[in-house]
């Protein structure tokens, strides 16, 4: 069902040079290196820099990773180093 | 007693009644407050009253970070608080919904720099200089790491440090799921910590407050007991331990004539009265009847009762011609009923005491005291019963109090709530049973300084009022009742009969006297008889000289005897 069908839409919030920040960065470049090829969009939005936007998003603690599209839409905190977790929140792992 | 000490501090006055007496001023001003307590304590109830306050009071902007509850849920439990809350939200207060929902997936470690951006951010927009983070232990546990826990709890010092914000960090400490280690450590970082602590006494909750921290200032030690009512979270502070009720020798009425005559004139202005017995002893009527004399003397009035509805008291009252209606009617008389299954005592003196806030009266009658320990909570409940007549009595205000004792002895009284060692006067109401009849009886305990009668009276309730009777005692038994009805009926008869003997004997008396008057006339009459006997005998003689004198004159006369001779022969005889 991972194909790349559809275009894998994800935000990541980070708070600025903050080090759970930058190793989710790192976590979830290789993530996407290793699963996902070129079949996906990342926007990352520094919370610093935009606070009220990400407050509006419903961004409480960061890193914070949302999954756009495709439906469901899901939430994921933290670094992302328990990559397990993140891909089968994702939908990408068979 | 401690003693307030100068103030290095800025405070800034919470606006909870109560608290800002035992901490001095109110919470630290730019510093952080941690309140710590078990679930249900009023951690949340503090915390809002705090920001609700500032808004209101000094018209602060607040920012309210809800880590465990929802806004909906929240602004639900707070809806039970006069504070219009709802208004606030538009665009003072700002409530951050931070629970994080079940379905985020958490992959690795988080930390709280982003969301205190977007507090800071929303800080600035709003111009808040107060902020509360309200269960912090919630989300910190979803760490899982004590190390990363203290790490975030740093965060938000230094945070709040470079904000300038006067902090609230709310804590489930006991029951919580967190261990404890790191919120010893939270209490070495802030300036003030406050204890909330809610136990079940007998199944009634009764909620404590103690400061246990306060850095830089002093406070009032202790646990201090806290109740909620429509305005908030209300702190008892301790009864000054010096007494200073001014003395009035002001006397009023007790309600009826006979009863202020018991007392030497009736009862001192701003003094307490307990009235004890069992029930159905018309207490409650005795109560009526003081507080409807208060009325007529145009003063204002609070009839608290427990346990028994305003209706059915004035209905019943109005039996024994003790008129509530129009006094209800014109304001002067307050009524208030309450139940006292399951609510503990606290709230009832809060409840109380905004009552009189609200109708200011010179006369309170609480209907009966002992129901506020009915519940179970004795130990609070005591503790309640004296501060409100403290509280009372602090005010001037005249207090008649009932309370049930259990079985006839008034010094049953003693053990429940011991009221009796604080009132100043102590009526005691009992039940007499003999020849088949119940009677009430009436007996003055104490009177504190004012002589009282150490009489046993009746008490009789009719449909003009309840009266107080003489009652008899012969061969060492307390008549009451018929037996009394049938000793006063004993006595008018004695009257009467004495009152039949005397005429008789006046009569007689009389009779006699007449008698007397009819013996002393027939003897006066003999007396002027013979003194008319007497007059007549001398008048007889008297003539009788004259005329034999004349006679001899006349004799010699006619035979022209010489009177010379006569004389000489007289004259010779010489």
């Amino acid at each position: 069902m991972a194909h790349a069908s559809k275009t894998l839409r994800l935000r990541l919030y980070v708070a600025g040079g903050a080090p759970n920040s930058v190793r989710a960065i790192a976590n979830l470049a290789a993530i996407c290196k290793e699963h996902l090829q070129s079949a996906f969009k990342l926007e990352i939005i520094d919370v610093l820099q935009f606070p009220l936007r990400a407050l509006a998003d419903g961004v409480l603690v960061t890193p914070h990773l949302t999954k756009l599209s495709p439906s469901p839409a899901t939430k994921i905190v933290g670094n992302l180093s328990d990559r397990g977790r993140v891909l089968d929140a994702l939908g990408i792992r068979k | 007693m401690t003693v307030v000490a100068p103030q290095p501090l800025p405070k800034i006055a919470t606006g909870i009644a109560g608290f800002d007496e035992i901490s001095y001023g109110g919470l630290p001003r730019q510093r952080t407050t941690l309140l710590k307590g078990g679930p249900g304590s009023g951690k949340t109830v503090f915390a809002l009253q705090c920001l609700v306050n500032a808004v209101r009071k000094r018209k602060e902007r607040g920012i309210f970070v809800a880590f465990e509850e929802t806004t909906g849920q929240l602004l639900a439990n707070a809806g039970t608080f006069n504070w219009g809350l709802p208004a606030m939200m538009k665009k003072k207060l700002f409530f951050l919904d931070a629970r994080l929902s079940p379905e985020v997936v958490q992959s690795g470690e988080f930390d709280l720099s982003g969301m205190l951006a977007m507090l800071k951010a929303k800080k600035e927009e709003l111009g808040a200089g107060w902020i509360v983070f309200d269960g912090i232990d919630v989300l910190l546990t979803l760490l899982r790491d004590p190390a990363a826990e203290m790490r975030e709890i740093y965060r938000i010092r230094d945070w709040l440090a470079e904000n300038g914000m006067s902090a609230i960090i709310t804590a489930k400490t006991e029951g919580g799921l967190s261990d404890a280690v790191n919120y010893d450590f939270m209490q070495f970082m802030v300036d003030c910590v406050v204890r909330l602590n809610r136990r079940l006494e007998h199944g009634v909750s009764l909620h404590r407050l103690q400061i246990t921290k306060y850095r830089g200032s002093d406070f009032m030690a202790g646990e201090f007991p806290l109740a909620f009512d429509a305005t908030g979270m209300d702190v008892a502070p301790p009864e000054p331990a010096e007494i200073r009720h001014p003395a009035s020798t002001e006397r009023i009425s007790a309600g009826f004539e006979r009863l202020d005559k018991m007392l030497g004139g009736g009862l001192f202005r701003g003094s307490s009265t307990l009235i004890t017995g069992l029930p159905g002893t018309s207490k409650t009527t005795l109560a009526g009847k003081f507080a409807e004399a208060a009325c007529r003397r145009g003063e204002r009035t609070l009839f608290v009762s427990f346990d028994e509805g305003a209706d059915p008291i004035v209905r019943n009252l109005a039996s024994v011609d003790i008129q509530f209606r129009r006094h209800l009617k014109s304001g002067l008389l307050r009524m208030y009923s309450a139940r006292t299954e399951s609510t503990g005592p606290e709230d009832h003196l809060a409840k109380v005491k905004a009552l009189i806030r609200d109708h200011s009266p010179r006369c309170v009658v609480i209907d009966p005291i002992s129901a506020i320990a009915k519940a179970g909570a004795v130990e609070a409940a005591r503790a309640v019963a004296s501060r409100l007549i403290y509280m009372l009595k602090d005010r001037g205000i005249t207090v008649f109090l009932t309370a049930i004792n259990q079985g006839d002895d008034p010094a049953a009284e003693a053990t429940d709530l011991q009221v009796s060692t604080i009132a100043d006067t102590w009526i005691h109401l009992s039940y007499l049973i003999r020849s088949g009849e119940r009677n009430r009886a009436l007996t003055i305990i104490k009177s504190r300084g004012t002589w009282h009668s150490n009489q046993v009276r009746e008490l009789v309730l009719s449909s003009g009022g309840p009266v107080l009777a003489d009652v008899y005692t012969a061969g060492g038994e307390v008549l009451m009742g018929t037996l009394r009805w049938e000793k006063e009926d004993e006595e008018r008869g004695k009257t009467l009969q004495r009152r039949a003997e005397f005429d008789h004997k006046r009569r007689e008396l009389q009779i006699s006297e007449a008698d007397t008057h009819a013996r002393i006339k027939g003897l006066e009459h003999d007396l002027e008889r013979q003194r008319a006997e007497l007059a007549l005998y001398s008048s007889d003689n008297e003539a009788r000289i004259v005329s034999s004198s004349e006679r001899e004159k006349e004799l010699r006369r006619i035979r022209s005897a010489d009177p010379a001779k006569r004389n000489g022969s007289n004259g010779s005889r010489k």
